[in-house]
């Protein structure tokens, strides 16, 4: 009897201390971190191109905390967004949602052939990044600093005039690529010619 | 002299093979059929075009402008004529075009204006830099940074020590070397115009024990000076601007700072000769030393090329042997750059071309896998360790890589010399870093992009509350109108009163005209939501995936969702268009109201027509005293009545904007509170956020710290009282 | 006619991975010569047998794994993994335990980890691992050197093969055998005093009659490496000088019951340990600091097991249970880069 009483005594006593031991620690190493959709929202390329179903970046990622939506819609961001998401929601990887022909994993630009441009403000108004100047009847242009590429301009256009290209390369903007790797003879051969 | 020299960690010693290109004087290279000047020669933006197709131009004549404050300007070369301004070929490891001035040169090589300052000393520090960064100066030895913004430090700065870096530690090249045993007094000169501009506590010479030659003509050169030339031991990458640094002076440039910053200032050899002719002899930078190399290459030896000479002409003229080389490389073995066309022109940065034959230089080994030798921990200048960069870089974790210092590397390739693995170590790195800049540059964009979503949304809500507001201020005025019209009519006879019939408000109509697009976009978005989910059934069926039945319910309510929303976008529609037609006809008929539509208006002007013809009756009837008229009598009775009519109207007034203000209260009361408070609590909301990016963005020991705080804290707490309204409101 | 375009450096060294490995196959020659001489032919036909299974396992694998095999054959990394194997293994032991370490060390230590450069641990010492609890009597039978009190003659070159390949009753071998330095210091220090004196292999000897013969040749191919640069002194230094002093710290408390520390140091296997096996660069520390510890946390485990173990050697335990450490020391002994105040230590936060 009173082993058994200590031992209900024991195991009460230990709940209450371990119990109030991770009460202090939830309240004293509480973190306040940014909510969770916060983070989400960073991890997206802010393109706010509404592929992903949602009316931009902010409410995908709102949607991807509430967990009413699934990590692998935006097709901008690509895998590593994905890959990103997963890290930071504790999810496993799941492979773009996408169609492969609308995955491009080089930035892109809209560009307003302007000649043809009748200056009717839809695009302007689709804009969710305000990147594209004009006014009534004016011919209308893209800032291209500003543009993430979203598409959403291109759809409003009555004369189709808008096009996404692939943001031009430049020498401040170029990289070097990766080395080809273990067994590969490092680089290519160029041609020249001999004019001695 | 027996000052102390700081050994850096790590280096190397590859084969210095520097004879072969010592044997000769310093030689003048012809000037070649066609010069090719890029716009950017250096680091910073690229020079704007000054001169047009067709100019003729003069030796040392400015053809593209400095745009900016890291850009310098570019100097015809020689005299001749522009032939294009178009895209060529230059030395970049993206074979990338640049801009470029074609010049045809005409031979007689005339100079234009030059002007020499013959006493320096007597002119502001300030127009010397200038007349340096005129000049089209850029370090001659690496990066080609502008020399003028390195010699302009910042006031206040002391320099403790100038150093002349005359190391040239890359195999192969001798530029320097011979520049300094034919020239060294000009050298000198210019070394001491820095001097004179930065005014160092002591003015060093690095240079290696190599270079005999050149050190003893250092020797000569600096007898009566107080320039001390130091000596140090042949070790590859000791030339490196902070490795030079450590090595006189035991300082360490702080990671991502600037020399300056430890009070050292160091310059290339050919710049201080170049900043010697700029001076003394007025002419900028057109031409350099370069070094034709390699075993490919007849006559190897140094040639004074003029800027823009294509590579080709100048390697045609040295004899180089095209068929024999394996490859061109512009610069050093160990740091120098491919050329993928031989038409590049030679730069401000161009100190060497090395044509290497197979057997000097043979084809690089296949790639083999890291063993983990750790033989590049040991060489390197930096104190990094490439290998785990290598892995890093390799796998993509640029976190990691970032945290083991990648951005230190100095890319001089003692790991990849000494790799026994033939790993192109320094290929991965500048991977690595681009793509760090890259991710970098993405996540600017991104924050970019997202703070002007952000900014359009709260406009486009901007917007629409205010029109809101409109429609509200037009409703109520509607209402007063109506309370006006009681009153108007209970003060005065109903002939008086000037009421009209309001309008079925073109307000209405647009209202559900927005209604229906809004409609329309949420049926589109929930029947878009409802496609996905039944692609999203098709495929889990195909994968015979056990959700099944949640899928279909799934797309069974959005479905009946979509259908609703559709239902309910067709009602607005015909609403909106039912309404619609029915306004003009509805716009003609106010045309009854004869001055204005405002009830409140109209009484005012009443009451101020009665007492002004009050007051006007009351006039007359004095003046009718004074003159004792004889329709005293009837006067008096007039304007007796006239005030009369003037009081009532007043006291209408009064009372109409009472009930007006009664009325204005019971709306208030009966519209929602909730939604001005739920905006209040969120502009609160978002000040407390900005307050505390904002604080989060300061250091702690900053000034302004304590009040971002106070502020931060009590915006957090209006927006807490606001949540609290609001809640309250809510319950209520 | 065309150019190369690739990056810079141009210029390289002309050390290469197969030169590696070649040299510290050449390092091993002194101690090969001499087990040869002390111990008969086994040693040597156990090498060239060895290798020849390991060249042949490794082709296998990386044919299964789709890989160049010239190519990774070239390396010579499987010969020297046989190589070290067969020096450590008893040189009368039976053909299929060399059979069954190096498949075990080629096949699951080393390619299924990815080959080359990608093992976490020493795959000969993987191997000799597996042998040594797999099968403890072949392991442990060690002939005495020739030089020991009442021994003879070591097998001759037929003698050996025949005890290899098995053509001989395994009891004759039982014969001969006796147990080795380390083992019968093991048995008897600290309880049996006239026995550990009176054993042969102990007598006239410094660290076993043979053995300080074995691990000087092993110390001489050593300092060979590190004339030649292929490895640098941190390890074998940090790892012998920390055995050595801990063996000297309890010698000194209590003569009887433990060995000296030159016995220690020049018996078993430390000296092939210090410079052939520790120094394995894949599975070893590479920063300076790194090694340091990585060596003298080998040395000091060598030394507990020796003393308080249940084996008789620990150079194999040592080592693996280090490699296992070996990015954790990394971590934290990373140098200071130029430019930085202080060295960067543990990984990153993400």
């Amino acid at each position: 009897m009173t082993d058994d009483l200590s031992a209900v005594f024991s195991l009460v006593s230990m709940a209450v201390l371990f119990g109030s031991a991770l009460g202090y620690a939830a309240v004293k190493f509480a973190t306040d971190d940014d909510p969770i959709a916060d983070q989400v929202d960073a991890l997206l390329p802010q393109t706010q191109c509404g592929q992903c179903g949602h009316p931009g970046c902010r409410p995908y990622a709102e949607a991807v905390a509430n967990d009413e939506d699934e990590i692998n819609k935006c097709i901008p961001g690509g895998e590593d967004t994905i890959h990103a998401m997963a890290d930071l929601l504790g999810k496993d990887f799941i492979p773009l949602d996408a169609e492969e022909s609308d995955v491009v994993d080089v930035p892109m630009v809209a560009y307003i052939r302007e000649d043809e441009c009748i200056g009717c403000t839809k695009c302007i108004q689709a804009c969710p990044m305000d990147a594209i100047l004009g006014a009534a009847k004016q011919m209308h242009t893209v800032i291209v600093d500003e543009c993430t590429g979203c598409d959403l301009c291109v759809e409003p256009c009555p004369v189709d005039c808008i096009d996404i290209i692939p943001e031009k390369v430049t020498h401040t903007t170029w990289a070097w690529p990766q080395p080809d790797g273990v067994g590969i003879t490092p680089g290519q051969l160029i041609p020249v010619r001999n004019i001695a | 002299m027996s000052r102390q020299i700081w050994d850096i960690p790590g280096g190397i010693h590859p084969a210095q093979n520097k004879i072969q290109s010592l044997q000769t004087e310093i030689t003048r290279a012809d000037i070649p059929a066609e010069l090719v000047i890029p716009t950017q020669q250096h680091i910073g933006a690229p020079a704007k075009p000054c001169v047009e197709v067709g100019d003729k131009v003069l030796k040392g004549q400015v053809i593209a402008e400095g745009n900016g404050f890291v850009s310098l300007p570019v100097h015809a070369p020689t005299s001749g004529e522009v032939i294009a301004i178009e895209s060529r070929p230059i030395q970049h490891p993206s074979q990338i075009d640049g801009v470029c001035i074609v010049l045809k040169p005409d031979s007689n090589d005339t100079w234009g204006a030059r002007h020499p300052i013959d006493n320096y000393q007597s002119l502001e520090r300030n127009d010397v830099i200038d007349a340096i960064r005129n000049a089209g100066i850029a370090g001659m030895g690496g990066a080609g940074f502008p020399s003028a913004i390195k010699l302009g430090i910042k006031p206040g700065t002391k320099i403790e020590q100038l150093i002349l870096n005359s190391v040239e530690c890359e195999p192969y090249i001798t530029a320097d070397d011979k520049l300094i045993q034919e020239r060294a007094d000009e050298i000198i000169a210019g070394l001491e115009i820095m001097q004179w501009l930065v005014n160092p506590q002591e003015t060093l010479i690095g240079i290696e024990d190599n270079k005999p030659d050149a050190i003893a003509a250092f020797k000569k050169a600096t007898a009566n000076n107080n320039i001390e030339v130091v000596v140090v031991p042949t070790k590859y990458p000791s030339g490196g601007e902070k490795q030079l640094i450590y090595m006189l002076t035991g300082k360490e440039v702080s990671s991502g700072g600037l020399p300056s910053d430890v009070g050292v200032i160091c310059q290339n050899t050919g710049t201080a000769y170049a900043i010697n002719r700029a001076i003394h002899h007025g002419e900028p930078l057109v031409s350099r030393i370069t070094t034709v190399t390699g075993d490919a290459v007849k006559h190897k030896g140094n040639y004074e090329v003029l800027l823009g000479t294509p590579v080709d002409a100048l390697l045609a003229q040295a004899g180089a042997d095209m068929s024999a080389a394996s490859r061109l490389i512009m610069g050093g073995p160990m740091m120098g750059f491919s050329i993928h066309d031989a038409s590049v022109p030679v730069v401000k940065v161009t100190n060497c071309l090395l044509a290497p034959t197979t057997e000097e230089i043979p084809v690089p080994a296949q790639e083999q896998a890291c063993i983990r030798c750790g033989s590049c921990a040991q060489v390197c200048p930096a104190g990094l360790l490439p290998q785990q960069l290598y892995w890093f870089s390799k796998s993509n974790e640029l976190e990691k890589a970032e945290h083991f210092n990648l951005a230190d590397c100095i890319e001089c390739g003692a790991c990849s010399f000494v790799c026994p693995s033939n790993i192109p170590l320094v290929q991965y790195f500048r991977f690595g870093k681009g793509q760090i800049r890259k991710h970098k540059s993405e996540t600017i964009k991104a924050d970019h992009a997202r703070e002007r979503f952000e900014f359009r949304q709260a406009r486009l809500e901007k917007e629409e509350r205010e029109k809101e507001q409109k429609r509200k201020a037009r409703a109520e005025a509607a209402a007063k109108k109506q309370a006006a019209k009681k009153a108007a009519a209970l003060a005065n006879p109903p002939s008086d009163a000037s009421g009209s019939p309001t309008t079925p408000g073109t307000d209405d109509v647009a209202d559900t005209a927005s209604n229906a697009t809004k409609l329309k976009s949420a049926w589109a978005s929930a029947t878009k939501r409802w496609k996905d989910a039944e692609k999203a059934l098709t495929i889990a069926e195909k994968n015979g995936s056990d959700q099944l039945e949640a899928f279909q319910k799934k797309v069974d309510q959005l479905k009946a969702k979509a259908e609703k929303t559709k239902a309910l976008y067709e009602d607005a529609k015909t609403s909106a268009a039912s309404t619609s037609p029915s306004s003009p006809s509805a716009s003609p008929s106010p045309a009854v109201a004869p001055v204005s539509n405002d009830p409140m208006v109209q009484l005012k002007q009443a009451s101020a027509d009665n007492f002004k013809a009050w007051k006007d009756a009351q006039k007359k009837t004095q003046e009718a005293e004074a003159n004792s008229a004889d329709n005293l009598e009837a006067l008096r009775e007039e304007e007796a009545t006239l005030k009369a009519k003037s009081d009532a109207s007043k006291a209408a007034m009064k009372e109409a904007r009472a009930k007006e203000k009664e009325a204005m209260q019971a709306k208030k009361a009966t519209e929602d509170p909730t939604k001005q408070l739920k905006l209040d609590a969120a502009i609160a909301r978002t000040k407390a956020k900005k307050a505390l990016k904002a604080l989060n963005s300061l250091d702690d020991d900053h000034a302004s710290h304590a009040a971002l705080k106070a502020a931060y804290e009590k915006a957090l707490a209006t927006a807490d009282n606001a949540d609290a309204a609001l809640k309250a409101a809510e319950e209520a | 006619m065309s150019v190369l375009h690739v990056t810079s450096p141009h210029v390289r060294k002309p050390m290469t991975t197969n030169a590696v490995m070649r040299h510290v196959i050449y390092g091993t020659i002194p101690g090969l010569a001499v087990l040869t001489l002390l111990f008969g032919w086994g040693t040597l036909i156990n090498v060239v047998f060895g290798s020849l299974v390991a060249v042949a396992a490794e082709a296998l694998v990386l044919r299964l794994r789709n890989r160049p095999i010239l190519f990774s054959i070239k390396d010579g990394s499987a010969i020297l993994t046989a190589v070290l194997l067969a020096l450590a293994i008893p040189p009368t032991s039976p053909w299929w335990i060399t059979v069954v370490g190096i498949l075990f060390a080629i096949v699951i230590a080393k390619q299924l980890y990815g080959g080359l450069g990608s093992n976490p641990f020493n795959p000969a010492m993987i191997g000799y691992v597996l042998l040594l609890i797999s099968f403890p009597l072949e392991m442990t039978t060690w002939i005495p050197a020739n030089l020991t009190e009442g021994v003879a003659a070591s097998p001759s070159f037929s003698q050996s093969l025949a005890l290899i390949f098995g053509s001989v009753d395994r009891t004759v071998i039982d014969g001969i055998t006796m147990a080795t330095p380390l083992d019968t210091f093991k048995t008897y220090a600290g309880n049996d005093l006239d026995m550990l004196r009176s054993a042969s292999v102990l007598q006239g000897s410094i660290a076993g009659v043979g053995w300080e013969w074995v691990n000087i040749a092993f110390l001489v191919g050593g300092l060979y490496l590190v004339a030649r640069k292929i490895i640098t002194w941190h390890i074998p230094v940090a790892m012998v000088t920390s055995l050595f002093l801990l063996a000297g710290l309890f010698y000194i408390i209590d003569p009887d019951s433990y060995a000296d520390p030159i016995f220690h140091v020049l018996g078993g296997g430390t000296m092939l340990g210090a410079f052939f096996i520790a120094t394995d660069p894949v599975t070893a520390a590479t920063s300076n600091k790194g090694k340091l510890i990585y060596g003298a946390l080998i040395g000091l485990l060598i030394y507990v097991i020796r003393a308080w173990g249940g084996y008789p050697d620990a150079v194999a335990f040592a080592v693996l249970l280090l490699n296992l450490c070996a990015p954790t020391i990394e971590y934290y002994t990373q140098p200071r880069a130029y430019g930085h105040k202080k060295a960067n230590s543990g990984i990153a936060k993400s």
